[in-house]
């Protein structure tokens, strides 16, 4: 039962970032229904981003106050990726809207391969790893037997997501730029013609999904401490199948999506073979894609004749 | 002029906000010891550039029109019909012969793009006939190669022998496969592809004692010339060398030129069969389907069958020539079977012109031969791929060499009455 | 809901047991109910026509006899035989196609080519034969260029044959969908308002078209269509439908005078 805890602990932090990254691939798919290949690169670009600012402050500026180097990454994390996101849109794949669906999908494919590389030769292709920034945590259970171990890292990152989760909620429901984003996910051309600037609210889309892709590569570079320019791509498709899962184009279906994710991966490796739990998270895509294509939360599509 | 100027300004400080991360700081790490060093000279290029070509961006998109009125009129990619036998025997004589001429390296280099040519051929089938984008292609390659691996070392079976095994093999996992995913739409489908070419590269890497794991198979045999073998001493007791029984001095090139031709005929084999298929009735409903999944439908033609023989088609050519791969290595690793390796011979079909037979053999030997050529730009390699699919979808989407099916004509006769 | 008047009925086509039976149809698609209890039969060799204002759920019904939809509740019998739930593949191979309300043809294809298309089915000669051109494969493609020649002379398409089809002018593209459909040799055509954006002439033609398919090969047809002229002039029954329920059904001249019918389309008085 503790160690199901642990499991369950470990899940749901996995499981936060799966889900910020998740949310960037279905605000996109549900307004122009494309998928954005490139939006795992965009969180390991933030991983970088996030991992230089903190260098700059601790090494180079001998900052101390922990709070302040934390809320400074993410600023400035968020800032320098969504440039990324509005970029990448405005170049890949704004010429191309209205052509067939695979050709997006190709540009972003190319557009993904590009950034990967482009890390590589920027920043060398090995892993770099860092000193944890923040340390420790509480255990709980038997001091001899098996002990639950909950560190604060792990907290913040739980706070952190639902901050952040709670700010895109409101900003989605409340602000007249959220409304904006719902209208158009509903019907783009229509929205068009009553006079909203969708390209405008089609780059806001793909700026909040890097500013939340960004938060989680700050988190997932304190997290796990290492980082290289291939963990863009497992990310990435781990966060497309959590979106799939929870329904795409639904926001709450990428969150809870997410989360499943995790909760199935930390199992998976500690029930079943560390090795293994890439093929779970690959075959939880394929299935629900083959059995469930509208995902737990999604609408189903009704096809034209 | 003091807009566009005001606006490359902008430009230009945006693209150095985006490489100043990446490209201009370096993080620097010696054991425990981090630092930053500054790296400014590529982000002023990237901030050059990019002001200079929003600065002339107007002669630019004077100049795309030039390519608008191209896209207009296509090459022509049809000769005359009536030189076209001859033009073709040309070619493949000239295929043929050329090994013996060139030198050992680049006879190599060519073996390597032949098999790109193959697995470009099949994959334009899915992707350019079909319309399905399938981006777990490699999967039916690493088939094709493992099982060619697998079956020599545990039943001593010939490369010859294994070879429709291995096509079978790659079919029937793509039939497997293809059944259930087919129904799914085109993105979705990519998506699924992907995901199962993810899996079939992990099982190899953790199916230890079946395939080696990360290690992979090593002394995998060469095809042999009816029994005969390329090697210095024939490696059964009592067999015959290639240059015993003619009475050759051993000459390691030998193998090389050999490795060439088999490929050559096995890309013939594959042409041969592509333009078969696509003049019958499957090849004309791929494209239909591609047209309108519906209308097909209602006039009775099964969508999953007519996708399934598409995608097993190319299936069965990404086996044959992952056999040919495992034979010409002599060993293979997972390594071989990343999504990478789905995503260049992608790069290919799309460079190519998706349908285009000329356009993906041209492609798949640019994009194999010119990283061999410029090795200093081999760290590029990728980079350049990347940026080829992205610019092509802007720019060409139909390729470079656009495709042009055959068409079945009703012979002309008198005009009939009114 | 009044017994068809055997009278309208051309008395050569009515056989024993309808062609097509429509049995207590519905579908629903979220909270709306799009056809709602649809009930009626076609008989071999008859044109049938349904009626009703846009949004009345027509080509809804088709949808769900052709097998796109599945629809919620009903049966749907084609010569006795249950086709309820079937891909509309198979249903189409059983003799009963359809055209669209807006042309679906192969529109980078030729017209040849989309004839050709249609009889994939019968086209299938087995790979090998194909691959190596057997004389078997030259003869079943050469029969099917003479069945497509046939039948382009027939919809007066033959000097376009070898043109790209979605460079036809329109109503030689509805002519198309229709050629398309009868080299299928079908049982049933369901022709999905054929008139649509034709011109008075176009739609004489379209008329004499219809009654000789009809006389010459055997076939029924189940059409949708505003044009109340062609209807009345073509039709052997009419059903009526409105908000996805039938209102009326029977020949020509009792829906002419049919009270409701006259409200649905004229509205209240």
């Amino acid at each position: 039962m503790l160690e199901f805890s642990q499991q369950v602990i470990n899940g749901l932090t996995l499981g936060s970032i799966y889900a910020l990254i998740a949310i960037g691939y279905t605000m996109v798919y549900g307004i122009i229904g494309m998928i954005n290949f490139a939006h795992g690169e965009i969180y390991m670009i933030s991983a970088y981003i996030g991992l230089i600012t903190i260098t700059a402050l601790t090494v180079q500026f001998g900052v101390e106050n922990v709070p302040l180097i934390l809320l400074f990454t993410l600023v400035v994390s968020i800032l320098a990726t969504g440039a990324y996101g509005w970029t990448i849109e405005r170049v890949a794949y704004r010429p191309l809207r209205g052509s067939p669906r695979l050709i997006p999908l190709i540009s972003a494919i190319g557009m993904s391969i590009f950034l990967q590389n482009y890390v590589q030769i920027g920043q060398g292709a090995r892993d770099l790893s860092m000193q944890p920034l923040i340390s420790g945590g509480w255990r709980f259970g038997p001091e001899a037997g098996f002990q639950i171990y909950l560190s604060y890292m792990q907290v913040l990152i739980a706070v952190v997501t639902v901050i952040f989760m709670t700010a895109l909620t409101l900003f989605i429901a409340r602000s007249r730029l959220g409304r904006a984003c719902r209208a158009c996910s509903q019907d783009l051309t229509m929205t068009n013609l009553l006079g909203i600037d969708t390209n405008r609210v089609i780059s806001l889309t793909f700026v909040l999904g890097a500013a939340l892709a960004a938060v989680a590569g700050v988190l997932i570079s304190l997290y796990i401490g290492k980082i290289n320019p291939f963990i863009g791509f497992d990310a990435g498709i781990k966060a497309f199948t959590a979106a799939v899962l929870g329904g795409i184009g639904s926001i709450p279906g990428a969150m809870l999506g997410g989360v499943i994710l995790g909760l199935s991966e930390s199992f998976a490796s500690a029930y079943l073979l560390t090795e293994y739990k890439d093929v779970v998270a690959f075959s939880l895509l394929v299935l629900v894609l083959l059995f469930r294509p509208t995902g737990l939360l999604g609408k189903p599509e009704i096809e034209k004749v | 002029m003091p807009r566009h100027f005001s606006e490359a300004v902008l430009v230009a400080l945006l693209a150095g906000l985006l490489t100043v991360p990446i490209l201009g700081i370096q993080i620097q790490v010696e054991g425990i010891h981090v630092s930053l060093e500054g790296n400014p000279a590529p982000v002023l290029l990237a901030m050059a550039v990019v002001f200079l070509l929003r600065l002339l961006q107007v002669p630019l998109k004077a100049a795309s029109g030039l390519m608008h009125i191209t896209r207009r009129f296509p090459l022509p990619t049809h000769l005359p019909t009536a030189y076209r036998p001859f033009l073709l025997a040309l070619v493949i004589v000239a295929a043929a012969i050329w090994p013996f001429t060139a030198s050992r390296g680049s006879v190599d280099i060519a073996t390597l793009a032949l098999i790109y040519v193959m697995l470009g051929l099949g994959l334009n089938v899915v992707v350019g006939f079909a319309g399905l984008l399938d981006l777990g292609y490699v999967a039916f390659y690493a088939v094709g190669a493992y099982g060619y691996a697998l079956l020599s070392m545990h039943f001593g079976l010939s490369f010859w022998e294994c070879l429709p095994l291995c096509v079978i093999m790659a079919a029937t996992t793509g039939c497997l496969l293809g059944f259930p995913v087919l129904r799914l739409r085109g993105d979705y489908l990519a998506i699924v592809t992907l995901g199962f070419g993810e899996i079939i590269r992990l099982l190899l890497n953790n199916l230890d004692h079946l395939t080696g794991g990360p290690d992979g198979i090593g002394n995998i045999p060469k095809p042999t010339l009816f029994g005969l073998e390329f090697a210095r001493r024939p490696s059964i007791e009592g067999g015959t060398t290639f240059h015993e029984f003619f009475g050759l001095d051993y000459n390691g090139a030998d193998t090389v030129v050999f490795l060439y031709l088999v490929a050559l005929v096995m890309t013939l084999l594959i042409l041969y069969m592509i333009n078969r298929l696509i003049r019958m009735p499957v090849g004309r409903a791929w494209e239909a389907l591609r047209e309108d999944e519906i209308a097909c439908r209602s006039l009775g033609l099964n969508p999953t069958v007519i996708k399934l023989s598409a995608f097993g088609f190319g299936a069965s050519t990404a086996g044959f020539a992952g056999a040919f791969f495992a034979a010409r290595q002599g060993f293979i690793n997972p390594e071989s079977f990343t999504f990478i390796e789905s995503a260049i011979v992608l790069a290919i079909v799309v460079l190519g012109g998706m349908g285009s037979q000329i356009g993906v053999i041209l492609a798949a030997i640019a994009l194999t031969a010119l990283p061999e050529i410029a090795r200093q730009f081999a760290e590029y390699r990728m980079l350049i791929f990347g940026l080829v699919l992205v610019l092509m979808m802007i720019w060409r989407p139909q390729g470079l060499l656009p495709a042009t099916r055959p068409r079945l004509e009703l012979p002309v006769r008198p005009e009939a009455p009114q | 809901m009044s017994e068809p008047s055997p009278l309208a009925l051309p008395t050569t086509a009515v056989a024993d047991r309808p062609l097509l039976q429509v049995r207590d149809l519905s579908m629903r698609f979220g909270g709306l109910l799009a056809v709602d209890n649809i009930h009626f039969d076609v008989h071999g060799n008859q044109i049938f026509a349904v009626i009703g204002p846009n949004g009345a759920g027509k080509t809804t019904v088709f949808n769900c006899i052709g097998g796109f939809y599945r629809p919620t509740s009903g049966t749907v019998l084609l010569d006795g035989h249950s086709i309820h739930g079937l891909p509309s593949h198979r249903i189409a191979r059983l003799g009963l196609v359809r055209t669209f309300q807006n042309v679906r043809l192969f529109k980078n294809m030729t017209v040849v080519e989309n004839l050709l298309i249609s009889q994939h089915a019968q086209l299938e000669t087995g790979l090998l034969h194909g691959l190596f051109k057997t004389p078997k494969y030259r003869r079943a493609e050469a029969e099917a260029l003479e069945r497509a020649a046939f039948w382009l002379e027939k919809v007066n398409l033959l000097p376009v044959a070898n043109r790209e089809a979605g460079n036809l002018a329109y109503g030689q593209q509805r002519r198309l969908e229709i050629a398309r459909c009868m080299i299928t040799q079908p049982k049933l055509l369901m022709l999905d308002e054929p008139a649509a954006g034709l011109n008075p002439q176009e739609t004489r033609d379209l008329d004499r078209l219809i009654n000789e398919l009809r006389a010459e090969n055997d076939v029924a047809v189940l059409l949708i269509e505003h044009d109340m002229s062609l209807v009345m002039g073509i039709s052997d029954e009419i059903l009526v439908m409105e908000y996805g329920r039938p209102i009326a059904n029977g020949a020509p001249e009792q829906i002419r005078n049919d009270p409701q019918v006259i409200k649905a389309y004229l509205g209240e008085e």
